[in-house]
């Protein structure tokens, strides 16, 4: 599969009064054409942080991509300067909110919000903008494009909002789209449908997705493959069979064990997983999750696990996984949806990074 | 709109005639009376004139007297300058008011919204101290302290500036004019830099504005495109209230600057129990302030789509 973006010992941190807060910590993957990737993980993860440094984002001061490489299409992302950055924004990656309700401004008719990017762009006349701007307004599902162009953003639900923000990330045919929780502030059912259309665009237009949510019901239904994150690192990443049907992270099994299914009944307990993330103005020695792990071995409070591959495209950054290590059994429930995944190697294999 | 619009209107004029019926009575009770000042007249001279004004009735009916007047557009005789009609004092006073006032609030808004876009985009560096430094003086010190001191320097000290706004025809002048719009204009400046600060702070902030940048539209654009018309919307509820400040503001900095204006005929009114024009300045003051609150309204469903639509159809 062809590479398209490559994400190296990545590091962001902010500047507060309190310290330097790394938010990201050496984050490392690559997205490959066409796959969607889900990045899941809890508050504060920094898997917001980390698409957002690949958009160059983050706003500086008081945020810093204090170290590692974006690499995009032949260029560096954190080194290119503002204006090269314009040209990569909304026209190669494009990005869609989490918030619809205030992510389109208030004085700006629609249709002008979408025929922006294309304006600028790709340099497209008023008329053949707008026209494009039809188009996209029928690819996202929104009818009467022609009447709901000319109207305000406050004259749209929620839900044909975000369909509204998704035609904007659309309309130059990005080769990525970042989507950062772009059904957290929506209902269910209006959920369900965004997420039908965004499989459905995909198919259509042949982008690369990077999905980030904390919802795992979301992810099983969008994802190829899967980063889980963790205290401003990647803590395990893989096909998305890989992480549910064969985790191998503590904190992967703790999302798991959290999450309910069909086959949960009443006297099923879901289990939370104790404790608060970490502080990362002064992240922890070892393993970042070692202190809320009940499975922590003494080594997780020193060392930090290097990564251990599983098959070829499934590792997990955990000490439970070397050769010496004894050997643990995953919780009741994440046990009971483990399966044999083909792929894997007989032994778990550590490696230098990802 | 035009319901609205319509509305709008019946409601001025009921304000206008709550505003007329107040005055009308404080007025009454303000010590003194229109002819007791000149101490050439007899009691019989004064009872005579009193008769013709029918000042000898009483209130109420007088009351109702001058308000079936003014209904047919009648604002009375002046009592201080014989056979000139209210009517007539204001017109040709107005020009200098209107002409001090307008400049003050068009130089204070253009200055206060460069200086408040400025300081949100250079947030806690010297433009921004430095322009609330301004913001905060010039709301905390009355614009006649300024007139005061901006005459004492430039007039009087170095003699940059006329003294008095007029020339030797009575005749106001552009320089002239420089002084008394500067020292007026300056709580517009910092009242405007105040709010416009905050709200573009919150406006570079927003989501959207996040979202114009990850369409990759310049810093430029997103400004000048995204930002300063969301930032404008609350700016634009304290130009009444500035209005406000600008009309009772004239009212001294006109005397400071010897500037023959409305503001100037206003107080020497009331020095000289002028009922009528007291009456006829009054209300015609209260019209223009109810008038630019309304066009406020107005403009706020020019700028904000979403209250378009509130205020009726769209």
């Amino acid at each position: 599969m062809d590479k398209l973006l490559e994400v190296k010992d990545l590091h962001v941190s902010f500047k507060t009064y309190g310290g330097e807060v790394k938010a990201v910590r050496g984050v490392n993957f690559n997205l490959y054409k066409g796959e969607t990737l889900a990045i899941v993980g809890e508050s504060g993860s920094g898997k917001s942080v980390t698409v957002k440094a690949i958009m160059r984002l983050i706003p500086n001061p008081p945020g810093k991509i204090v170290n590692g490489e974006i690499l995009f299409d032949g260029k560096d992302l954190s080194k290119i300067s503002e204006l090269e950055m314009q040209h990569v924004r909304g026209k190669d990656i494009s990005m869609i909110f989490q918030d619809p309700m205030t992510s389109l401004n208030p004085t700006i008719k629609v249709g002008k919000q979408i025929m922006e990017g294309l304006i600028k762009h790709q340099k497209l006349s008023k008329k053949d903008a707008y026209e494009r701007a039809l188009e996209l307004m029928r690819l996202v599902g929104i009818a009467q494009p022609e009447v709901r162009l000319q109207q305000y953003p406050h004259q749209f639900s929620g839900g044909m909002r975000q369909r509204v923000v998704v035609a904007i990330a659309l309309a130059c045919n990005p080769k990525i789209l970042i989507a950062d929780e772009p059904t957290t502030a929506l209902d269910v059912t209006i959920q369900a449908q965004i997420l039908e259309m965004m499989k459905d665009l995909q198919d259509k237009i042949d982008t690369s997705i990077i999905f980030i949510t904390h919802d795992l019901g979301v992810v099983a239904n969008v994802a190829d493959r899967v980063a889980v994150m963790y205290g401003g690192q990647i803590v395990e990443i893989g096909t998305v069979d890989e992480i549910f049907y064969d985790p191998r992270h503590p904190y992967t099994w703790g999302l798991l064990a959290s999450m309910p299914s069909l086959d949960t009944d009443e006297q099923t307990e879901l289990i939370a997983i104790p404790g608060t993330p970490p502080d990362l103005i002064h992240p922890p020695k070892g393993c970042p999750f070692a202190a809320r792990n009940q499975f922590a071995l003494a080594i997780d409070y020193e060392e930090e696990p290097p990564f251990f591959q599983i098959s070829e495209t499934h590792f997990a950054k955990t000490w439970m996984l070397h050769p010496d290590a004894p050997k643990i059994e995953a919780p009741e429930s994440v046990k009971a949806r483990v399966r044999v995944m083909p792929g894997n190697f007989e032994k778990p294999i550590q490696v230098e990074g990802l | 709109m035009l319901r609205y619009t319509i509305q709008r209107v019946i409601y001025m004029i009921l304000t206008l005639i709550v505003i007329a019926t107040a005055t009308f009575f404080l007025m009454k009770l303000l010590p003194g009376s229109p002819f007791r000042n000149q101490e050439k007249l007899t009691p019989e001279q004064i009872q005579m004139l009193n008769k013709t004004y029918n000042l000898d009735k009483p209130v109420v009916e007088q009351y109702f007297a001058y308000m079936g007047k003014v209904a047919k557009g009648d604002f009375g005789v002046s009592f201080q300058f014989k056979n000139r009609s209210v009517t007539k004092l204001i017109s040709t006073r107005i020009g200098p008011s209107a002409q001090l006032g307008l400049q003050a609030i068009i130089l204070g808004t253009i200055i206060g919204i460069t200086l408040g876009i400025a300081a949100a985009l250079r947030h806690n560096s010297w433009i921004d101290y430095g322009a609330t430094m301004i913001a905060v003086a010039g709301v905390s010190i009355p614009s006649f302290v300024f007139a005061g001191l901006l005459q004492y320097f430039l007039s009087v000290k170095w003699q940059l500036f006329p003294v008095i706004a007029t020339n030797s025809e009575n005749q106001l002048t552009f320089i002239g004019l420089a002084l008394p719009t500067i020292a007026l204009s300056v709580f517009v400046t910092s009242t405007t830099a105040r709010y416009m600060r905050t709200e573009m702070l919150e406006v570079m902030g927003s989501d959207y504005i996040v979202l114009a940048k990850a369409k990759g539209i310049s810093y430029f654009n997103i400004v000048f495109k995204h930002g300063i018309r969301n930032a404008l919307i609350p700016v634009i509820t304290v130009i009444g209230p500035m209005a406000v400040n600008i009309m009772t503001g004239s009212l001294v900095i006109e005397r400071i600057f010897g500037i023959p204006g409305l503001g100037d005929q206003f107080v020497n009114s009331i020095y000289t129990n002028d009922y009528p024009t007291i009456m006829g300045t009054t209300i015609f003051y209260s019209f223009l302030l109810i008038s630019i609150i309304l066009i406020v309204d107005l403009l706020y469903g020019v700028i904000d789509p979403r209250i378009r639509v509130a205020g009726g159809n769209k």
